[in-house]
Order: structure tokens, then C-alpha cells, then sequence
């Protein structure tokens, strides 16, 4: 867990999520999600009938990937809220960096907290993910 | 959608971390996990989306017997999927995944038995240069353990698009 003491409104974290992401990861999220939605795992389907280049990471993928980054932060078990948006998708082969930065430090109900800004860019630095996090805090 | 019964199992956690790029032993190291503060396996803070595994009608898992499947065989799409939909995400049949928002009340362990009920939230347009007219709508679920308790609040957005988005 982070401690109060050790950390400043401004800090920041990052870390490469993933590089040169395989269809093969995609298969291995669809797997344990159970989301197997053919968009994301069936090249056939989805360039044929559906339209898309190739298949494409679930947003869950990249949301997942973003949570390790954002765990190996803030430590086990300290999250209080982890919220994001999808704003583009990721390809098999994109490389992936989170980032989450300090925005405040304060007080709640049962103990210090901090709220977390998070970005997830790919290798053009275009974001596929910003969000919101809070967790709980050493005081 | 509402799931009976999530078994929170070990194994599926470890399988789940794996998949998200997360080596952390807290999530299949049970030796090491004792001795943390959680005092056992927890689960990682996406790990409630796959609750669609329990979830005994979700329409984007292949089901057993007769139901046919929307992703390529020997054409390039089977039958068209059991519920309306252009895609996934959310965990409720409403197209491309927008948003995720977790709420963590209580750690989710190895070994917690979870139901979970979704309710819709709100809905909006919005008109898009990339995949023309956007609806969203919002689900709202609830996850609670054993004991009755709350663990996690996940709202989901999806969007249904009018054509497959622009790159």
C-alpha cells in the first residue's frame, strides 16, 4: 500500500502493459472471461462480416491489463473504485503503456485515500483507455 | 441478467491473471498469500467480468447442443447469435463495451461464492463522425458473497453503433 508520507499530488507510475499484443493473449482473456465474442478471437468473421481490419482486443483486455499496472501501484487489495472508457481499440500487435497519476490525496469516512488519473496509450501514444481510480492509503 | 451462483475458485483466478499480464503470486500462490494482509488468494480488480462463465444464457458462449453460433465454421458466420447484437461487452447483449466503473466494497477471495443481479441504468445518443449514430445504455450489477454482503458494484456501458467503427 502506499504511504502517505512517501507520495505527492503529481506522482506517476508507469509501466509497459504489453508488447506487440498476440491474437494468442486474446484468446488466452476470452478463455478466462468467458466472453467469446467471435469479434475478438475469429479474423474470418470479423473481417468477412463484420467489417473490422482484424480482430481486436475485448476493452476488458486492456481494462485487465491496466488493473496489473495499477495493483502493482497501489498494492494488493487497496482499491476502492477503478473506473474507465474505452476510447479507441487495440489491435493484435500494439503495444500498450499505463500510466496513472497522482490527482489528490485526502480523507474519507474509514481512512486517507488517493484518487489515481489513468491513461493507457499504444505505440502511436493515442489513448485506448482513461479513467479513474481511488485506493486506500497508509497514513 | 442475474447469476445464481459465481464460484470464486483459485484456479480460475490464477488462469484470469495469467491472461491480463499479471504475475503477482497473490493471485496463485497460496503459501504466499497467507502471509499477506488478505490472508489467502484474492481476485484481481477486473476479475467479476467473468461472472458471464455462471452465467448459464450468456449469449456470447457457444452453448451445447442444437443452438447454432454466430463466428465462422465452415462459412464465415454460423447462425445469427440467440440474442440482438453486433457485439459484446458489459456483460448484457448491447453492442461495443464504452465504459467500465468497478466499486470495491470488500476483497473478493478464493473461495467466496458470489450471485450477482444487473439492473439498467441510464441511456443516451450521441451522433459520431467514426460509427455514425452511438445508443448507450447502462447495466448496473450488484455482486454479493456467502454471507450476503456486498463486494463489488460493476456499471457497464455499451454502445450500439450504426456501422463497425473507423480505425
Amino acid at each position: 500500500m502506499l504511504k502517505e508520507n512517501e507520495i505527492n499530488v503529481g506522482d506517476t507510475h508507469s509501466a509497459v502493459l504489453v508488447e506487440d499484443l498476440k491474437r494468442t493473449q486474446i484468446v488466452q482473456y476470452a478463455g478466462a472471461s468467458g466472453d467469446y465474442n467471435p469479434l475478438h478471437t475469429d479474423e474470418i468473421f470479423t473481417t468477412q462480416i463484420a467489417g473490422y481490419p482484424s480482430v481486436f482486443a475485448h476493452g476488458m483486455l486492456s481494462m485487465g491489463l491496466t488493473g496489473t499496472m495499477l495493483t502493482d501501484y497501489v498494492g494488493d487489495g487497496a482499491l476502492k473504485k477503478y473506473g474507465v472508457r474505452f476510447t479507441n481499440q487495440v489491435w493484435p500487435g500494439d503495444t500498450l503503456t499505463g500510466k496513472a497519476t497522482i490527482i489528490e490525496i485526502r480523507q474519507e469516512d474509514d481512512g486517507k485515500v488517493v484518487d489515481l488519473l489513468i491513461e493507457t496509450t499504444n505505440q502511436d501514444d493515442v489513448s485506448v483507455i482513461t479513467g479513474n481510480a481511488t485506493a486506500k492509503i497508509e497514513s | 441478467m442475474a447469476i445464481d451462483k459465481f464460484l470464486v475458485e483459485a484456479s480460475h483466478i490464477m488462469m484470469f491473471a495469467r491472461s491480463v499480464g499479471d504475475a503477482n503470486p497473490i493471485y496463485h500462490d497460496e503459501e504466499y498469500a497467507k502471509g499477506t494482509d488478505s490472508g489467502g488468494i484474492i481476485a484481481p480488480p477486473t476479475f467479476a467480468q467473468s461472472s458471464a462463465q455462471f452465467d448459464p444464457d450468456y449469449f456470447l458462449r457457444p452453448k451445447i447442443g442444437g443452438e447454432g453460433w454466430f463466428g465462422s465454421g465452415k462459412e464465415a458466420t454460423g447462425s445469427k447469435p440467440s440474442k440482438d447484437s453486433s457485439g459484446g461487452g458489459g456483460g448484457a447483449a448491447m453492442g461495443l463495451h464504452a465504459e467500465q466503473h468497478f466499486e470495491y466494497h470488500i476483497p473478493l477471495k478464493a473461495g467466496d461464492v458470489l450471485t450477482a443481479t444487473t439492473k439498467p441504468g441510464n441511456s443516451w445518443e450521441k451522433e459520431s463522425k467514426r460509427a455514425g449514430k452511438l445508443k448507450f445504455s447502462e447495466s448496473v450489477t450488484e455482486y454479493r458473497n456467502q454471507n450476503g454482503e456486498l463486494v463489488i458494484t460493476a456499471t457497464g456501458v455499451g454502445v450500439q453503433t450504426e456501422r463497425a467503427v473507423d480505425s
